[in-house]
C-alpha cells in the first residue's frame, strides 16, 4: 500500500539530509562559509531551491540556510497501526530530498567529483545541465520534436531489454535521462548507461539519451532542468512555487521509468518529482498510487511487461505522441537525427565534394507526376550500391498540389535534410549542390536500399506538408552525366529563388505571420515574423510561417494583417498591435519591430542570440547562446538570458535569430549595424560574408574590424578604449535614448 | 439484551448503564423511557408565544381548518417554532486579543454581532454564486444580534403570518449563526489555540484511570479547557496529585469541549452528550468541569451518589447542587490550577462504587480544513484538486457531513454508527463533527484501518493514498463551518459545482436534539446543502412548512431540510441526492469499483491552448 511508499520516502529524506549535512560541515570546515559556488553555466543558482523558495544559494553559508529549510520539511515515519496521514508529509519529504540532493551535488562539484565518471569505461556523465542546453533545445520542446521527457532510473533486467526500452522511447521522440543503479537479472549492480554502452548505443544530447550520473541523486539534474523551463520560458518568478509546480505539471511532460528494485532514496526522489506532477512507472511488484490530482493521472503505477512499460508511462503522463514513420527497415525519429557515422561504420557515402550530388525540390503540375513513385535512373545501380563506398547522387523531389506555391519549394527542400537524418543509420549534411550523405553498415544490413531514400522523402514530404502537397514523386539520378545535367537546371532554380527572396522586404507584403509555437512553454510570448525579421529561435522565417499556415490554418503560425503603419521607422503597425493584445494573454500592448529601445519584441527564451545595450559605448553588443565568457554588459549570456525571456518586453535587451543581424531592418530605427560595438568572435565568423555585404551597403565597409570581441574586451572600460582607438562610428552617433 | 429496549448502541455505555439500572440510578435514558414526548409539541403544532394560549392546532385537516386564538394557522405556528429554534446561535467565541492586530480583528468581528445594516464579514468567503442566491432572496444577515432580535419580534403574536416569510427570515438568522457566530468562533479559536493538525487520541468511557486523578472537561467552549490543558501537566500539579495518593492526573473530555481539546492536543474523549451521566457512574471522575451548552442539569444530583464534583464555570450556566467557580479570562491559569487542585483534593474521596470500563478505541482526529488541504499535496501542492478529482472519477461518490447530537430516544449513537458504516461502504467520504465524531470515535471508527476494512473500493484507494480514515473528525459542532469552508474551496478548485449548492454532498444529523442543531441544519440548507435530520419532524404537523423547507428551499438555494426517523431511508435519500447531483454535474455515473480518468492526451497544440482555458487537464478528469 502507499504507506510503504510514504514511509520509504520519509526515511529517504532523513538519510539524505543527514548526508548533506555531514558533507556540508566538512566543506565548511575546509573552505569556510564564504566559499562561493555556482553550477556550470546557469543564472539560477541552485535551481530547485531558487525556484521553490526564491533564495539564491551563492555560498556554503547559504547552503546551510537552504538545508535548514529542507529540515523543516522532515516528518516522522507513519506508525505501523493507527497511522496519521502521510501523503502531504511524504511529498514534503520528497521536496526536502530534492533540496538535499541539490546541495550534495553542489558539494560534489566543489570537491571535483562531478560530472561523475564511470570507472570501468571512463565514460563521463553529463552532470549538471546548463542553461545553454536548455535554450538550445527550446524550439524542439515546442514544435513537437521533443514532446516528452523520461527519466530512467536503475537498470533493465538485461542489456537487450535496456536497448529495447530506450529505442522505443527514442522512436517516440522522447528525451531520456539516465541515472541510478539497480540489480540486473543476474544480480549484478549496474545501470542503463552501462548497459547501453556495452551495446554500443550512441549516447548524448544528439541522440536524445543523456546519462546524468550513476546515482539516484543525479536524477535531480533532470528535475533542475525542468524547473528552469518555468523560470526561463514561463517567466515565473523565483519563490512563486505554486506557479512553478503548476507549470511543470501542466507543461513539462516528464515521467520516471524505474527499473529494478526501489530503495528509500529512489522513493524519496520520486516523491520530490511527484510534487512537480511527474509520475513514476516501475517494472517491479510495488504498491501503486492511482488517485489523481497531485499528478494529472496516476502518481505511481507498475507495469511488469517491458513490452508495454513505455506505452503505459506515456499514458500515465497524459502524453499524446504522433509518430510518422516511413516504411523503412530502420528506426525513425528526431532522436536519431544527431547520430554520427564515422568512417569505419560507414557503408556508403554520396556527395560531400567527393562525388557529384545535389537535391532539389521542384513544383510540377498534378498530371505530370505519379504520387508515391520512386524513379531510379542509372546503370547497374543495385550492384554499385551493394559494393558500398562512394556513389554520385542527384535527388529531385517533384511536388504538385492545388495549394502549392513556388515559394514553398525552398521550405520543402530544407526539410530533405531532416527527412534523411532522422532515419537510424542514415546521415545527411549540407543542402542543394553541397549535400553529403552516409549510410552505415548496420542500416545496410537491416535492408536499407537506394529506393528507401525516395520512400523517406515521399512519406515525409506528405506528412510535413500534407495540406499543400497532393502528390510527391522522387527521382534518384545515379549516373554522373545525368546528375551534372539536372544539376545545371537545379542551380538555375536556386539562383532564381535567391533573387526572389532578396527582393522580399517588409514593405512588399501586407501580411506578417505570428509564431505561437512557444506558447506551450511561454504562454504570453508572440513572435512577429516579417520577411526581414526571422523568428528569434532562428528556425522560422516568413516563408516558413506562411507555408505552415497553409499547412495548418489553426496551427501555431497565424497571419497578421499589418494594417496602417503607425511608425514606419520603428516598425509599428495597427494590425500588429491589435493581434498582440489578443494573443499575448494581455501582456503586450504594442510592438516596434525595428528598435530595441521602445517596446521591443518579447522573447520566449530560446533566442539564438541576445542584443544588449551598452550605454557608455552608445551602442549594442551581441552574444550568442553557448558563449560562456563574460561580456561588456557585465553579465554572462546565461544571466542576460534570465532577464530577457518569459514573454516580457525589456527595452535595451532583446533575443533575436542570428540571421536578423544582417537584415536591413536590424535596429533600423536605432542606427542599424553601426550600433554594434561588440560581438563574439564566433558570431563574427558565422555571419562574416553577409555582414561584409551589409557593411558595404551601409557605407562602413571596415566596421567588422572596429567591432570589439572577447579577445580585446570583456568589460566596458576595455571596450571603450578599443572603440576609441578603432574610431567606431557609434561613438559619434546620436545618443540611443 | 434479553428483549429489553436497546438504549445505546455503544457497548461500553451499555455496560455502565446496565450497572446503573441495576442500582436504580436515573439517567437520561430512563427519563426518556418514562417521559414520552408531547405529540403536539413534537410536531410543531403547539403555540405558546402569547398568553391567549397555549394553542394546540390538531385534528383532522388541521393545516386547513384549525387556527390559534389569534387566527394563526398551523403553517405559521410551525414556522414560528422552527424560526425560534434557529435563533439559538452557537456563539462560543469569548476570545481575548493577544496583541493590537488581534484586537482589531476581534473588534471587527464583534461589530458583526451588533451591526444594524450592511452585511456580516464572512459572507464574502462564500462562493460568488452562493452569495448571489442569498442576495436574490434577501437572506444575507446584517448583523448577528439584529437578526435574532428580529426573529423574536417577527414570530410573536400579531406579527408575520406568512410561513414562507417567517422561514425565509429563519434562514437569514441561521446564516448569521453559520457564516457569522460559528465561523468566527472556529477561526478565532484556531488563532488563539492553534489550527488543528492530525493527532492520535482515544475515545471511550474507559479512558479514566484507576490510579490517577480523573478530571473531565465538558461543554462547548475551549477557553478554560485550554488553560486546564496548559497547567495540568505542570510538575507542581503532578506533585500535588501524588501528595493526594494518585499516580498522576488524567485529563479527559466530554461532548464538544472534548472535541476542541482532542483536535488540538489529543486529549481523550469519554464520549458525547449521552455519556455525561455515564461518565460519573464509572465512579472514577474526581471533578467534571462544565462550561456551556448541553450540560444536563441532572449531573448535580447524580454526582451526589458518587464522589464526583460537578463544577460550573460560566455565568450563563449555573446548576443548583453544583459547585460554581466563575471563570475569568484575566486570571485564567490561576483558576485552572485551582480546579485541578480541587480535583486532586477529591481523589482520596473516591469510593469503590462505579462501573469500570476498560476498553478504549484509538482515534485519529485533527482534520481542520487547512490540514485537509495540506494532506492532499503537502505544503508545496496543497489543494482540493485530488478530492475533486476523486469525486469526478467516481472513486468518491460524494461527501456527507455527519453532525449533531446523540439521542437517548433512539439506541444512542446507533444511527451514527449505522450511517457511517453504510456511507463509507458506498464510497461516500464522511466528515464528522460534534457528537457524531464522539459516536464514531467511541465505536472505533475513526482509524485509518477502517478504510481498509469497511470502505468501498474507490474511497479505500483515496484513503490509502493519503493515509486517512474514511471518516474525518473535523472538530466540535461549531466547526461545522469548516465543512462550509471546504465546500467553498471545492467550488473554487473547479470541476464540480461552482457554488456550494449542486455539490454531491449531503448533511446528516441522525440523532438531533438541540435547537442549535436545527439552526445548523438551516444554514447548511441555505448554503446549498440538502440536510437530513433523523427523527420526527418538529414541524411535521404542517405540510406547507414541510414543503417550503424541502422543495421550495431546494429550488431557491439547492439545499433542503428533511426529517426522517428511518435510518435506511436516510441513507437512501442521501445517496439519491448525491447521485442526482453527480448526474446534474455530468460526472461519470457512480459504479462501485469502476472509476478512473478518461485521459485527455495532450499534443503540442493542446498545450498552447492551456492558457486560454479550452483544454485544462488539471481541472479534473471527468468524463
Amino acid at each position: 500500500m502507499s504507506k510503504l511508499i510514504a514511509t520509504a520516502a520519509i526515511r529517504g529524506s532523513h538519510k539524505l539530509i543527514l548526508n548533506a549535512e555531514q558533507m556540508l560541515e566538512k566543506a565548511l570546515a575546509e573552505k569556510g562559509k564564504d566559499f562561493v559556488f555556482e553550477f556550470p553555466d546557469t543564472a539560477f543558482y541552485l535551481p530547485m531551491i531558487y525556484a521553490m523558495t526564491g533564495f539564491a544559494v551563492k555560498t556554503l553559508a547559504d547552503m546551510k540556510v537552504a538545508l535548514g529549510m529542507a529540515k523543516e520539511m522532515l516528518h516522522p515515519e507513519p506508525e505501523e497501526h493507527i497511522w496519521k496521514p502521510y501523503l502531504g508529509e511524504a511529498l514534503d519529504s520528497g521536496m526536502a530530498t530534492l533540496f538535499a540532493e541539490e546541495i550534495i551535488l553542489a558539494l560534489k562539484y566543489i570537491n571535483g567529483l562531478e560530472p561523475a565518471v564511470d570507472l570501468g569505461t571512463g565514460y563521463i556523465y553529463n552532470g549538471f545541465i546548463t542553461d545553454t542546453i536548455q535554450r538550445n533545445l527550446g524550439i524542439q520542446l515546442v514544435d513537437g520534436r521533443m514532446p516528452g521527457f523520461a527519466a530512467i532510473i536503475g537498470a533493465a533486467p538485461d542489456e537487450d531489454l535496456a536497448v529495447k526500452i530506450v529505442r522505443e522511447i527514442q522512436e517516440k521522440n522522447i528525451l531520456t535521462f539516465l541515472s541510478g543503479q539497480s540489480r540486473d537479472k543476474n544480480g549484478n549492480l549496474t545501470c542503463v548507461t552501462k548497459q547501453l554502452l556495452n551495446k554500443k548505443v550512441e549516447l548524448g544530447w544528439d541522440t536524445y539519451i543523456v546519462p546524468l550520473g550513476p546515482d539516484t541523486e543525479h536524477t535531480l539534474y533532470a528535475l533542475d532542468w525542468s524547473v528552469r523551463a518555468s523560470l526561463i520560458f514561463g517567466g515565473k518568478k523565483p519563490g512563486d512555487f505554486k506557479t512553478h509546480l503548476k507549470y511543470t505539471k501542466d507543461r513539462v511532460f516528464a515521467f520516471a521509468l524505474v527499473l529494478g528494485d526501489l530503495d528509500d532514496i529512489k522513493w524519496s526522489t520520486g516523491a520530490g518529482a511527484i510534487n512537480m506532477g511527474y509520475p513514476a512507472v516501475c517494472d517491479t511488484e510495488i504498491p501503486v498510487i492511482h488517485p489523481t490530482g497531485v499528478c494529472i493521472y496516476e502518481e505511481v503505477d507498475r507495469e511488469l511487461d517491458h513490452n508495454k512499460i513505455v506505452q503505459r508511462a506515456i499514458e500515465v503522463r497524459g502524453l499524446k505522441i504522433i509518430v510518422e514513420k516511413p516504411p523503412i527497415p530502420v528506426a525513425y525519429g528526431p532522436a536519431f537525427e544527431g547520430e554520427r557515422i564515422r568512417k569505419e561504420d560507414m557503408f556508403i557515402e554520396f556527395g560531400g565534394q567527393r562525388s557529384p550530388a545535389f537535391e532539389w525540390a521542384r513544383t510540377r503540375e498534378l498530371d505530370e507526376i505519379e504520387d508515391g513513385k520512386v524513379i531510379i535512373v542509372g546503370t547497374d545501380v543495385e550492384e554499385r550500391y551493394k559494393k558500398g563506398g562512394l556513389m554520385p547522387l542527384g535527388i529531385v523531389v517533384d511536388v504538385a498540389g492545388r495549394k502549392m506555391q513556388k515559394d514553398f519549394e525552398s521550405i520543402i527542400e530544407r526539410k530533405l535534410h531532416h527527412n534523411i537524418n532522422e532515419a537510424q543509420g542514415l546521415w545527411h549534411m549540407g543542402q542543394r549542390d553541397i549535400v553529403w550523405m552516409r549510410i552505415n553498415n548496420q542500416a545496410f544490413k537491416d535492408g536499407i536500399t537506394l529506393e528507401h531514400l525516395g520512400v523517406i522523402h515521399n512519406t515525409l514530404t506528405h506528412n510535413r506538408f500534407r495540406s499543400i502537397v497532393d502528390k510527391v514523386q522522387v527521382t534518384l539520378y545515379l549516373d554522373e552525366k545525368d546528375i551534372l545535367a539536372v544539376q545545371e537546371e537545379a542551380r538555375k532554380a536556386y539562383k532564381e529563388r535567391d533573387k526572389r527572396l532578396a527582393g522580399m522586404i517588409d514593405e512588399s507584403v501586407d501580411t506578417f505571420y505570428s509564431c505561437l509555437l512557444c506558447q506551450s512553454f511561454a504562454p504570453s510570448h508572440v513572435c512577429v515574423i516579417s520577411p526581414e525579421r526571422l523568428g528569434l529561435c532562428g528556425a522560422y522565417n516568413w516563408l516558413d510561417t506562411k507555408a505552415a499556415f497553409e499547412i495548418d490554418p489553426t496551427g501555431g503560425n497565424q497571419p497578421i494583417l499589418k494594417g496602417e503603419a503607425i511608425d514606419s521607422v520603428k516598425g509599428r503597425w495597427t494590425g500588429v498591435d491589435e493581434y498582440l493584445k489578443k494573443n499575448s494573454a494581455g501582456k503586450v500592448e504594442t510592438l516596434n519591430l525595428y528598435t530595441i529601445i521602445d517596446n521591443p519584441m518579447t522573447s520566449c527564451g530560446c533566442f539564438e542570440c541576445i542584443i544588449s545595450i551598452i550605454p557608455e559605448a552608445n551602442g549594442v553588443m551581441l552574444v550568442q547562446r553557448g558563449h560562456t565568457g563574460m561580456t561588456p554588459a557585465g553579465m554572462k549570456f546565461s544571466t542576460l538570458a534570465g532577464t530577457v525571456g518569459g514573454g516580457t518586453q525589456n527595452p535595451g535587451f532583446m533575443g533575436i535569430g542570428v540571421n536578423f543581424i544582417t537584415s536591413k531592418k536590424f535596429l533600423y530605427a536605432d542606427g542599424g549595424i553601426k550600433r554594434i560595438v561588440w560581438m563574439t568572435k564566433s558570431l563574427k565568423e558565422r555571419i562574416g560574408e553577409d555582414f561584409k555585404k551589409r557593411a558595404e551597403e551601409e557605407g562602413v565597409p571596415d566596421i567588422l574590424d572596429k567591432i570589439a570581441d572577447e579577445t580585446v574586451a570583456e568589460d566596458s572600460e576595455k571596450l571603450l578604449e578599443y572603440l576609441t582607438k578603432a574610431g567606431h562610428p557609434a561613438l559619434e552617433m546620436e545618443p540611443m535614448f | 439484551m434479553d428483549g429489553k429496549v436497546i438504549k445505546t448502541a455503544n457497548k461500553e455505555a451499555a455496560q455502565v448503564l446496565q450497572w446503573g439500572e441495576s442500582r436504580g440510578i436515573e439517567t437520561c435514558f430512563s427519563r426518556a423511557e418514562m417521559l414520552k414526548p408531547c405529540p403536539i409539541g413534537e410536531s410543531g403544532a403547539c403555540c405558546k408565544v402569547c398568553h391567549m394560549g397555549p394553542c394546540r392546532l390538531v385534528g383532522k385537516n388541521a393545516e386547513e381548518d384549525v387556527r390559534g386564538i389569534c387566527g394563526a394557522a398551523l403553517p405559521v405556528v410551525a414556522a414560528r417554532n422552527l424560526a425560534r429554534m434557529v435563533d439559538i446561535i452557537g456563539i462560543e467565541f469569548e476570545g481575548r486579543p493577544v496583541n493590537d492586530v488581534a484586537k482589531d480583528v476581534a473588534l471587527k468581528f464583534m461589530e458583526d454581532f451588533s451591526r444594524q445594516r450592511g452585511e456580516i464579514n464572512y459572507i464574502k468567503r462564500a462562493p460568488k454564486k452562493t452569495q448571489e442566491r442569498w442576495r436574490k432572496w434577501g437572506i444575507i444577515p446584517r448583523g448577528i444580534d439584529r437578526e435574532i432580535a428580529e426573529t423574536l419580534d417577527r414570530t410573536t403574536m400579531g406579527m408575520d403570518a406568512d410561513a414562507d416569510s417567517i422561514l425565509n427570515h429563519a434562514l437569514k438568522a441561521s446564516l448569521a449563526n453559520g457564516w457569522g457566530g460559528s465561523m468566527i468562533s472556529t477561526d478565532i479559536t484556531d488563532i488563539l489555540f492553534g489550527t488543528p493538525g492530525p493527532v492520535k487520541a482515544e475515545a471511550s468511557l474507559g479512558i479514566f484511570k484507576e490510579d490517577e486523578v480523573n478530571l473531565v472537561i465538558h461543554g462547548h467552549e475551549p477557553t478554560l479547557a485550554e488553560m486546564i490543558v496548559d497547567v495540568v501537566y505542570e510538575p507542581e500539579m503532578i506533585e500535588y496529585a501524588k501528595s493526594k495518593g494518585a499516580k498522576g492526573i488524567s485529563l479527559g473530555g466530554m461532548c464538544c469541549t472534548a472535541n476542541e481539546v482532542m483536535m488540538r492536543h489529543g486529549i481523550p474523549t469519554a464520549g458525547g452528550f449521552t455519556n455525561q451521566e455515564l461518565g460519573i457512574m464509572t465512579g472514577l471522575i474526581e471533578a467534571m468541569v462544565v462550561d456551556v451548552q448541553c450540560i444536563m442539569p441532572a449531573l448535580a444530583q447524580l454526582s451526589k451518589k458518587f464522589h464526583t464534583k460537578v463544577i460550573t464555570t460560566s455565568e450563563k450556566v449555573k446548576i443548583p447542587g453544583a459547585m460554581h467557580i466563575q471563570f475569568n479570562e484575566h486570571k485564567a491559569k490561576e483558576i485552572a490550577r485551582e480546579i485541578v487542585k480541587l480535583a486532586c483534593d477529591n481523589f482520596p474521596n473516591r469510593k469503590s462504587e462505579g462501573s469500570h470500563v476498560t476498553e478504549k478505541f484509538p482515534v485519529i482526529a485533527g482534520f481542520s480544513h487547512e490540514y485537509i488541504e495540506y494532506m492532499q499535496g503537502g505544503r508545496w501542492r496543497a489543494s482540493f484538486r485530488p478530492l475533486n478529482d476523486a469525486i469526478m472519477a467516481g472513486r468518491i461518490r460524494g461527501v456527507v457531513g455527519m453532525a449533531g447530537c446523540d439521542n437517548p430516544r433512539v439506541p444512542s449513537t446507533g444511527m451514527h454508527k449505522y450511517l457511517a458504516i453504510e456511507l463509507i461502504k458506498n464510497d461516500v467520504l464522511v466528515v464528522s463533527t460534534g457528537c457524531s465524531s464522539a459516536s464514531c470515535g467511541t465505536a472505533g471508527f475513526l482509524t485509518p484501518e477502517m478504510a481498509l476494512e469497511q470502505a468501498g473500493p474507490g474511497l479505500r484507494e483515496v484513503c490509502e493514498a493519503i493515509g486517512i480514515p474514511p471518516i474525518l473528525h473535523l472538530g466540535a459542532c461549531v466547526d461545522n463551518t469548516r465543512i462550509l469552508t471546504i465546500a467553498t474551496a471545492m467550488a473554487a478548485e473547479g470541476g464540480l459545482s461552482d457554488e456550494i449548492g449542486g455539490m454531491p454532498a449531503v448533511g446528516i444529523a441522525p440523532e438531533f436534539i438541540t435547537e442549535k442543531a436545527i439552526s445548523i441544519g438551516c444554514y447548511f440548507a441555505a448554503s446549498g446543502v440538502p440536510v437530513i435530520f433523523g427523527g420526527e419532524s418538529p414541524v411535521g404537523a404542517s405540510k406547507e412548512v414541510t414543503k417550503i423547507m424541502t422543495k421550495v428551499w431546494f429550488e431557491r438555494f439547492m439545499g433542503a431540510l428533511h426529517f426522517e426517523p428511518d435510518p435506511e431511508k436516510i441513507l437512501a435519500m442521501a445517496l439519491d441526492y448525491i447521485d442526482k447531483a453527480r448526474e446534474a454535474l455530468k460526472l461519470r455515473k457512480y459504479e462501485p469499483g469502476k472509476f478512473g480518468a478518461e485521459r485527455v492526451l495532450m499534443d503540442m497544440a493542446a498545450r498552447r491552448e492551456l492558457e486560454k482555458g479550452s483544454a485544462v487537464p488539471h481541472a479534473g478528469v471527468g468524463g
